[in-house]
């Protein structure tokens, strides 16, 4: 009994500390120092963000260009399937433009009647864009994430919202000097105020970490409310980090309470970085 | 043929090449995720570190896998030090296998893996849950852990043909 313990002892001992002929440290002392860096991440001293923001910015490169033939294999996979699904897109996109001719029209006497009333209020909303191209787009299953190549040089800053086009896809979690990384709205970890429309239900969009969200924090009753129409998610607004108004997704009778984000996020190539600011605001 | 066996170029590319392929890796995410095929993921760098610190040691140093811990970290987002901290962890227990092991037997080493696998799987999802607070999926690090269980015979086979193919030059 006593040689089997001092057996497995002596192969503990030989596996954490004998070094093999081509190793330069020992497990133990790899070990130890990954677990000192853990600690020293957790802790916000400024010489070690300094460090951890160096650490970002030289690996972000690398990785970007590490994935450059994973990309371009990515990009002659979406033509392809484009080209494909050429003529049935088409169908879709003559049927979306004869409805928006009169969406347009509707829109841009709404637009006016908004604008008027905001005026009355004396609440005005200003907004400043940055420009920025997804550097990395790793769909890795535990974190959503990009990578978006404006940082502090660019002044984005955290909390800042994240656009592709019209919708919005996420928000600012880390700025690092010359790139930043975006948390997506299908993390688990994003939550965002948001309103549902056209029943003006207050809720929050959840991510999931896949590619759908759902709604929490709302009524109770919400789910009877729908009744088979289509529901829209927009920001609220409360918070203050984004602008009310701006489209997450929508929720139809066939998505049973599950919010389809607007954006393909595994198609993002450019965004908009945008910050807020309002009325009365400096 | 011959001549291009016994090519230095291919003798120095050939032994480093766990190494090219451990920090590509972790570079590009391996997890086959851009099918868009939901639940269908595997940690390709927890086989390749298993299999390599296993059968041989020498061609994957405990230093590059600590970097490339600490570049994955940076790249998916996670706290630095955590995946170093697990690829580390997953060493120790083949160290241990390979200490107590006279002959290398594939379905202990198969079984050994799952549980390996499992053990480092919790120690990564308690401290991002509950040391730093950012919510994981359990199921989906089931489903990996269920996958990457899964697909070590293929890759073994992979890496045993390279793995011979690497002593053959270091021996010739």
């Amino acid at each position: 009994m006593a040689t089997g313990r001092d057996d497995f002892v002596i192969a503990i001992r030989s596996a954490f500390l004998k070094k093999k002929d081509k190793q330069k440290f020992s497990l133990l002392t790899l070990i130890f120092v990954s677990i000192f860096v853990i600690v020293l991440s957790n802790l916000n001293f400024k010489p070690i963000q300094f460090v951890k923001l160096g650490i970002n910015e030289v690996i972000y490169r690398s990785s970007h260009i590490a994935s450059i033939p994973e990309n371009k294999f990515k990009e002659i996979t979406s033509k392809f399937q484009s080209h494909i699904d050429l003529y049935e897109s088409h169908q879709k996109e003559v049927i979306k433009i004869e409805n928006s001719e009169q969406l347009k029209l509707q829109n841009e006497f709404l637009i006016a009647e908004n604008k008027k009333l905001r005026e009355l209020l004396d609440e005005k909303i200003d907004s400043q864009e940055i420009f920025a191209r997804v550097l990395i787009d790793k769909d890795s299953p535990y974190l959503k994430s990009v990578v978006l190549n404006k940082g502090t040089k660019d002044k984005v800053k955290i909390g800042m919202a994240v656009i592709d086009e019209v919708y919005l896809v996420g928000q600012i979690i880390e700025v690092n000097y010359s790139n930043s990384r975006a948390l997506l709205l299908s993390d688990l970890n994003s939550k965002i105020p948001s309103v549902l429309e056209p029943d003006d239900i207050q809720a929050v969009v959840s991510g999931t970490g896949s590619n759908f969200g759902t709604i929490e924090h709302t009524k109770i009753d919400y789910k009877e409310t729908l009744n088979n129409k289509e529901i829209i998610a927009y920001t609220s607004g409360i918070g203050g980090l984004f602008k009310p108004g701006i489209p997450i997704g929508k929720i139809d009778s066939s998505s049973e309470g599950q919010i389809n984000f607007f954006s393909d996020f595994t198609q993002l190539n450019y965004v908009k970085i945008v910050s807020y600011k309002f009325g009365g605001d400096k | 043929m011959s001549s291009l066996n016994k090519s230095p170029f291919l003798k120095i590319f050939l032994s480093y090449l766990p190494i090219i392929i451990l920090f590509f890796s972790v570079f590009n995410e391996f997890d086959f995720n851009y099918l868009k095929l939901d639940y269908f993921a595997f940690n390709f760098v927890h086989l390749l570190i298993f299999f390599w610190t296993l059968r041989n040691p020498d061609q994957l140093g405990y230093l590059a896998i600590f970097f490339a811990g600490i570049i994955n970290d940076v790249v998916i987002g996670i706290p630095i030090g955590i995946s170093s901290f697990c690829y580390l962890i997953l060493c120790s227990v083949t160290a241990y296998l390979r200490n107590i092991t006279l002959s290398p037997n594939f379905i202990k080493d198969w079984i050994s893996l799952l549980f390996t696998i499992l053990l480092i799987n919790s120690i990564q999802v308690i401290i991002l849950d509950l040391v730093f607070l950012i919510k994981v999926d359990y199921t989906n690090y089931l489903i990996n852990s269920g996958f990457t269980f899964l697909f070590y015979p293929i890759f073994f086979l992979f890496f045993n043909f390279l793995n011979e193919r690497i002593s053959y030059q270091t021996n010739d």
